[in-house]
């Protein structure tokens, strides 16, 4: 694709370019060659515009020998030839117009006069196509580089989309087997229960299984799965579990990054109530407000737990997702106060685009 | 083995229902009774040191104490087969001498396997273990982790200490006696494997006898003729040696 006479609004652009440089020629002509001014602008005129198109040609051979991978006798030669053959037929056309026009009666002199600026003109036409020699490289190392500033941002949105991949929450594999430990109980004391739990599973997995693939949904989503998690939970757990939840209504359509408040009640469950010989009580307070979703995940814990080896791994895995996901736009807040243990996180309640 | 004599089991695990699996694998085992289910640590420790139980099935991640905690507190009396949903744990398991460490899902003919490693284990036919389990699970430690509380336990009861309210240790022969908080607690263990255990930035030996915690550290003193004796905070007084002077003198000039 030639890069001006491809672009309607460039080629205008281009053309006025000539502009000038056909006043300069016409002023040349008059001044130096003795042409009558009448006759300069009636000649140069007509002569620059199709020189414009003449010059047009330079792009291939410039496209052919691109600067940084061209020897300099190469060039030279290639844009020298190109100067001299465009000037040439230039040349040829101007002394053919002249010589129509003098026989016309407006312009009788013309093609003598015409004769005499030959050289003018010669001169003009390899300096004129070297100018476009040189506009063309100009341009084509400016596409260069836009290419290379694109080419440099899709990299880099790739590199955030293989980042999120990674961070995305995957299944705790110790919950899994955990629980098929109690099916496995239940099998022969319970075995309707365990039943029921096979379901309660199976029914988790598949919701966790679809939500990879998606990069947003909505909390009602997000708060189901964590309905089915938390009925799991509770046949391990029993009584040990109190789940409290307070969902502003309007909330629930606001689209979410799938798995991310899981994993917090995961671990406000892991490392909290599960360290419980009593249990104790989680709860979930979700607001949408001034274009903020709120999530707060409060919990009883034990300051003197046993320390547990990957403690924190889930929750660090959500910072690093809401910090991939929407920079400085969200915040994560962890604070431990007696024994409650609270998390706070706030993201824009509008859907992200850049994300999807 | 002795016939007449029945093994006396304990399960000790947080949840009721893995517990359930383990009471139903050994029904079917007339010669094993079990005569206590403990659902945390403290009543793990309070049930071994009361029955001394010839064997323990003991889960890890628990309520108030974890299981090699447990381990560290109810000595080398008892075998130990790990029960436990993580198998990250394993080799550490090996190296306290557990008889053998089951994953949960638990199946029946990896329990039974289990079962017969401890009662030769307890027949004689496997080697006992030989260190006090406060030196193995020191062994066991991987060497960039540092104590960050100590369980100790006084006849049934157990008390934590956090090594932070820790303000010396005391060699006693085969024990140490932890000072915190205007009590001194027994632990059964060398000076020298708690030493290792510690952080070295917080925590000095500067005698034969004993390790201070920096922090606590007031003034060093002289003592008599080319000796010195560290004064803590809350006024103590502890012997410093002639090694100890000079690895006190670095830190304090720091």
């Amino acid at each position: 694709m030639h890069p001006i006479f491809s672009h309607l609004r460039r080629l205008a652009l281009y053309l006025l370019a000539w502009v000038p440089l056909a006043a300069m020629l016409a002023y040349l002509m008059h001044a130096t060659s003795g042409i009558s001014a009448k006759d300069s602008i009636v000649l140069a005129v007509p002569l620059c515009v199709i020189y414009a198109f003449i010059c047009l040609s330079a792009y291939f051979s410039c496209r052919a020998t691109p600067f940084d991978r061209t020897t300099i006798p190469k060039f030279v030669i290639t844009h020298g030839m190109g100067a001299l053959v465009a000037s040439g037929i230039w040349i040829l056309i101007a002394r053919f117009m002249a010589y129509a026009l003098s026989r016309t009666y407006s312009f009788p002199e013309i093609d003598h006069e015409m004769a005499r600026a030959v050289p003018l003109l010669f001169g003009a036409g390899v300096l004129f196509y070297l100018l476009s020699v040189d506009l063309y490289y100009v341009l084509m190392a400016v596409e260069a580089s836009r290419e290379a500033e694109a080419r440099a941002l899709q990299a880099g949105i790739l590199a955030r989309e293989a980042e999120l991949k990674a961070l995305k929450a995957q299944v705790n594999p110790h919950f899994l087997f955990n629980s098929l430990n109690s099916i496995s109980a239940l099998t022969s004391s319970d075995p309707a229960k365990a039943r029921e739990m096979c379901i309660l599973l199976g029914d988790f997995l598949r919701r966790t299984l679809g939500l990879g693939e998606k990069s947003a949904i909505p909390l009602e989503e997000e708060l189901s799965l964590i309905h089915s998690f938390l009925a799991v939970e509770k046949v391990r757990f029993g009584a040990r579990i109190q789940m409290e939840e307070n969902v502003d209504k309007g909330a629930m359509a606001v689209p979410v990054p799938p798995l991310l408040l899981q994993p917090l009640v995961e671990n406000a469950i892991v490392h909290g109530i599960a360290n419980l010989i009593e249990g104790g009580r989680v709860h979930l307070d979700i607001k949408a407000q001034n274009g903020m979703l709120s999530v707060l995940v409060e919990n009883n814990f034990d300051p003197d737990a046993p320390p547990r080896r990957k403690s924190g791994v889930g929750l660090a895995n959500v910072r690093q997702r809401l910090a991939a996901r929407y920079g400085n736009q969200a915040s994560f807040d962890v604070k431990a106060n007696g024994d409650l243990f609270r998390v706070a996180i706030s993201i824009p309640a509008q859907a992200e685009a850049s994300a999807s | 083995m002795n016939q007449q004599k029945k093994i006396r089991a304990v399960i000790v695990d947080d949840e009721e229902l893995a517990r359930q699996v383990l009471r139903e694998f050994l029904s079917s085992h007339a010669e094993v009774e079990i005569t206590a289910e403990c659902a945390n640590g403290f009543e793990a420790v309070k049930a071994v040191a009361e029955q001394k139980p010839d064997l323990v099935f003991l889960d890890i991640q628990m309520p108030k104490l974890d299981g090699f905690e447990v381990l560290e507190l109810i000595g080398p009396g008892s075998a130990v087969i790990f029960v436990t949903a993580y198998d990250s744990y394993a080799i550490k398991a090996f190296e306290v001498h557990a008889v053998d460490y089951l994953l949960k899902p638990v199946g029946a003919e990896r329990f039974e396997a289990a079962l017969e490693r401890a009662k030769e284990r307890l027949g004689g036919k496997l080697p006992q273990q030989v260190l006090p389990p406060a030196e193995l699970a020191a062994a066991a430690r991987p060497p960039s982790q540092y104590l960050d509380r100590i369980p100790v336990r006084d006849g049934t009861r157990v008390s934590i200490i956090p090594t932070a309210k820790l303000d010396y240790a005391e060699a006693q022969d085969d024990y140490v006696a932890l000072a915190s908080e205007g009590k001194k607690h027994l632990k059964q263990q060398t000076i020298s494997s708690l030493e290792t255990a510690l952080d070295p930035s917080r925590f000095l030996r500067i005698h034969r006898s004993y390790i201070v915690n920096l922090e606590r550290v007031a003034r060093v003193e002289p003592y008599g003729k080319d000796r010195h004796v560290a004064v803590l905070s809350n006024g103590t007084q502890l012997p410093v040696s002639k090694t100890g002077y000079t690895r006190l003198r670095t830190f304090l000039d720091r």
